[in-house]
């Protein structure tokens, strides 16, 4: 039984509109109900390549069309759209130099991607990213300047565990109002973020401001030597190996754990999970919590490896794009890695756009919408096909 | 491709693409768009001033966060369009970014608006520039006073940061100056593009009776269009918001960064550097140095208050002016300069200010 509802759900638990409604709609209690039979089916049909071919083919035709609609944009803005893609290509892909640029982009991003990644299979909708980046961030350097003659590593270390568990308990804490008190857990986090950035506009104004910062406010500097370094020669920071290990170890433990499990279990309903004996409040607060160590760690690594002292260039955003990024990454950890990695590179190709072709700063911003948008409604052609459906016979 | 040295390599062959160009490349980089009839905006019309020089050629990037995102925008105009000087214009792009992208190109100038450069703690190629802003507000406040029925200015600003403070202290110095009976309404909104704030900050200041409103954020765009809608006047502050209010707009603090850019390219193509010493690491200005200009009056503004502000104008541009001198207090009543003394503009006690003038209503907590 294990094994089996786990894959069904899986496919369920996909995509996290269903998800939301998932509390009335009746497909839900099929899917735990499904086991048995599909298990039957199972022995007969076919290798099952033509699902994963959907999964693939989907998000490529999406890109493709988007592809074809930006370069219409571009062509009725006077410039040629296959100048601007090779633009798109070299400033975010075409070399080591670029390729960088776009990577240190793509790592805070995928970071907080797995802050709405992970408790959307609780069936939570959880956007506090910022929230937790920012407190995070200014935790990280709360701690980091008390220990101004510590070794760096040591300094790293405490650093990047107060950013994460002060991400962690901010998400929790969202989890737990959810869980035990009916929060509506997205308004909640929400609102969360607007708190976090007031926490942090006062601690960097008054708390820990360094008076030398009259005109940007911000906390006392960490010491240089007490920076986190680039790794070797390129321009990545740590960042992008934490961003890595994270996607991965998220993925591991939804897909490959009982603890992923017994979440993904009371995401696909909630009640099967309390009649199956989960402890579901503790379950929630958990996973809530490993969702906010991602931006919090994110935080640290913005004030340890690029700002060097707390301000409000801590709220620059990362967080809203992460919930982007776990939207079109369809809530997959890995996919988070490859999201980010695309939306970074765009990102990184924005400033090239404008010095190459004169396009105006939010051409990138217009490309942006447009993928978003057509990936976002290719969720809805999925099932459509009936190439893509599993031959049973 | 050089997969070995990537960085040099390229670095190299942009500054071998430089210079045997003769072109001189100057790279503008803007934290918002470029047409926000503020901050931006005057940048952008100062690169596009200096562009139009023989030898100059000029790239831009706008919307540029200031995060990794700046630094990898400067090395790209350095290594992909050769790039020899740098403006990255926000503030908070120099410390840790502009400071961090310096150390790697040390032939490359990096002049950077706002004044925090340190001798000896900063890169040799690490230049600040700024204008005194404050003398322009002063002439502004002087109009402001001139038109006030209500006798109620009103200032919405972003921060109670130093900057901001002289700016609100000196148009008030101004207003009062015509008028002793005003009073100068602030309210704080937190940051610099808080556009939502901002029009709700207007709109009560408006309620309170306030029939001049000016304000120092990043863009002074809607803060402008909702006086104009509400039928007062307004004073606007970076670029001329004239366009939008033709009926209340009476003048504005502007800058004028295409004299500023055009000196710099003019002395950098005469061959002359920040790391030679040819060009100082601090420069200043302000209405007599060209750095800063008041907007054109608008119709609504009477001739004795032209008649006034030509007036203050004419005393800035012959060095006779000190907008901060004794015996001034504050709004809580004590002394900040005793009576006798007088802060010329570049005295660096006036870049640490904290406190708001007699007759500002409003606090520096915030």
């Amino acid at each position: 039984m294990v094994a089996d509802s786990g894959g069904t759900a899986r496919r369920r638990i996909c995509f996290c509109i269903q998800i939301d409604m998932s509390d009335s709609d009746s497909t839900v209690p099929e899917s735990v109900a499904a086991p048995a039979a599909k298990a039957g089916l199972r022995r007969i049909s076919l290798p099952r390549w033509r699902g994963k071919l959907e999964a693939v083919a989907l998000p490529a035709g999406a890109i493709v069309v988007s592809l074809v609609l930006f370069g219409l944009f571009c062509a009725a803005n006077g410039k040629n759209p296959f100048a601007v893609f090779a633009s798109i290509d070299k400033a975010a892909f075409g070399s080591w130099y670029a390729f960088q640029n776009t990577l240190v982009r793509a790592a805070p991003l995928m970071l907080c991607a797995l802050c709405t990644a992970i408790p959307i299979r609780l069936g939570l909708v959880i956007i506090g990213n910022e929230g937790a980046l920012v407190l995070g961030g200014l935790c990280a350097t709360i701690i980091g300047l008390k220990m101004p003659s510590a070794s760096p590593a040591s300094v790293h270390i405490a650093m990047a565990l107060t950013g994460a568990v002060a991400g962690g308990v901010w998400i929790a804490a969202i989890g737990a109002l959810k869980h035990y008190r009916g929060v509506n857990e997205t308004i909640c986090s929400l609102l969360m973020n607007y708190i976090a950035i007031a926490l942090l506009s006062q601690a960097v104004n008054t708390w820990i401001k360094d008076p030398a910062s009259l005109n940007k406010p911000s906390s006392y500097p960490i010491p240089d030597e007490q920076m986190l370094q680039p790794l070797g020669e390129t321009s990545i920071h740590w960042g992008l190996i934490f961003g890595l290990i994270a996607c991965g170890i998220a993925w591991f433990l939804m897909q490959k754990t009982t603890f992923g499990f017994k979440v993904r279990t009371i995401g696909a309903n909630i009640r099967a999970a309390q009649i199956a004996g989960i402890s579901v409040g503790p379950i929630t607060v958990m996973a809530c919590f490993l969702a906010g160590m991602c931006p919090g760690l994110a935080g640290m690594v913005e004030v340890a490896a690029v700002q060097g002292s707390a301000n409000e260039a801590l709220n620059a955003g990362y967080g809203y794009s992460g919930i982007l990024v776990a939207f079109l990454a369809r809530q997959n950890p890995l996919g988070c890695i490859l999201i980010s990695t695309l939306l970074g590179g765009l990102l990184a190709s924005g400033g090239a756009l404008q010095r190459d072709h004169q396009l105006p700063d939010a051409t990138i911003l217009v490309f942006e919408g447009i993928v978003f948008v057509v990936i976002l409604y290719s969720e809805s052609l999925y099932g459509r096909w009936r190439f893509f459906q599993e031959r049973t016979v | 491709m050089t997969r070995s040295f990537p960085i040099v390599a390229l670095a190299l062959a942009g500054l071998i693409a430089a210079s045997s160009a003769k072109d001189l490349t100057m790279g503008f980089i803007y934290v918002g768009p470029k047409d926000d009839y503020g901050y931006n905006q005057a940048h952008a019309e100062g690169k596009a001033g200096v562009s139009r020089l023989p030898g100059v050629k000029t790239v831009e990037e706008a919307s540029v966060p200031e995060t990794i995102a700046v630094q990898e925008s400067m090395k790209n105009m350095i290594v992909q369009d050769g790039a020899s000087v740098l403006f990255p214009t926000s503030f908070g792009y120099f410390d840790p970014h502009i400071l961090k992208v310096a150390k790697q190109f040390p032939k490359v100038q990096f002049l950077h608006c706002g004044g925090l450069y340190t001798e000896g703690k900063h890169p040799k190629n690490v230049g600040s520039y700024f204008g005194y802003i404050d003398e322009a507000q002063y002439v502004c406040g002087v109009v402001a006073g001139h038109m006030t029925k209500s006798g109620k200015l009103g200032f919405i600003a972003a921060k109670p940061i130093p900057q901001v403070l002289r700016n609100i202290n000196a148009f008030t110095l101004g207003a009062r100056g015509a008028n002793p009976k005003i009073t100068v309404q602030v309210i704080f909104t937190g940051d610099w593009s808080l556009p939502v704030k901002e029009a709700e900050a207007a709109t009560s200041l408006i309620d309170q009776g306030v029939d001049v409103l000016t304000c120092h954020v990043d863009s002074p765009k809607v803060i402008v269009q909702t006086a104009e809608k509400r039928g007062i006047y307004s004073s606007g502050y970076h670029a001329s918001q004239a366009a939008i209010a033709p009926k209340g707009y009476l003048t504005g603090a502007e800058w004028d960064w295409s004299h500023v850019y055009g000196n710099y390219a003019k002395s950098i193509q005469a061959g002359k550097s920040l790391m030679d010493g040819g060009i100082p690491h601090v420069v200043r200005g302000g209405l007599k140095e060209g750095f800063v200009k008041i907007s054109p009056y608008g119709p609504a503004v009477t001739e004795e208050a032209k008649k006034d502000a030509e007036a203050a104008k004419a005393k800035f541009m012959s060095g006779s002016m000190v907008i901060f001198k004794g015996e001034l207090k504050d709004n809580t009543g004590a002394v900040v300069i005793p009576a006798g003394k007088e802060m010329k503009q570049q005295d660096p006690e006036l870049e640490k200010m904290n406190y708001l003038v007699e007759r500002v209503i409003g606090s520096t907590k915030g």
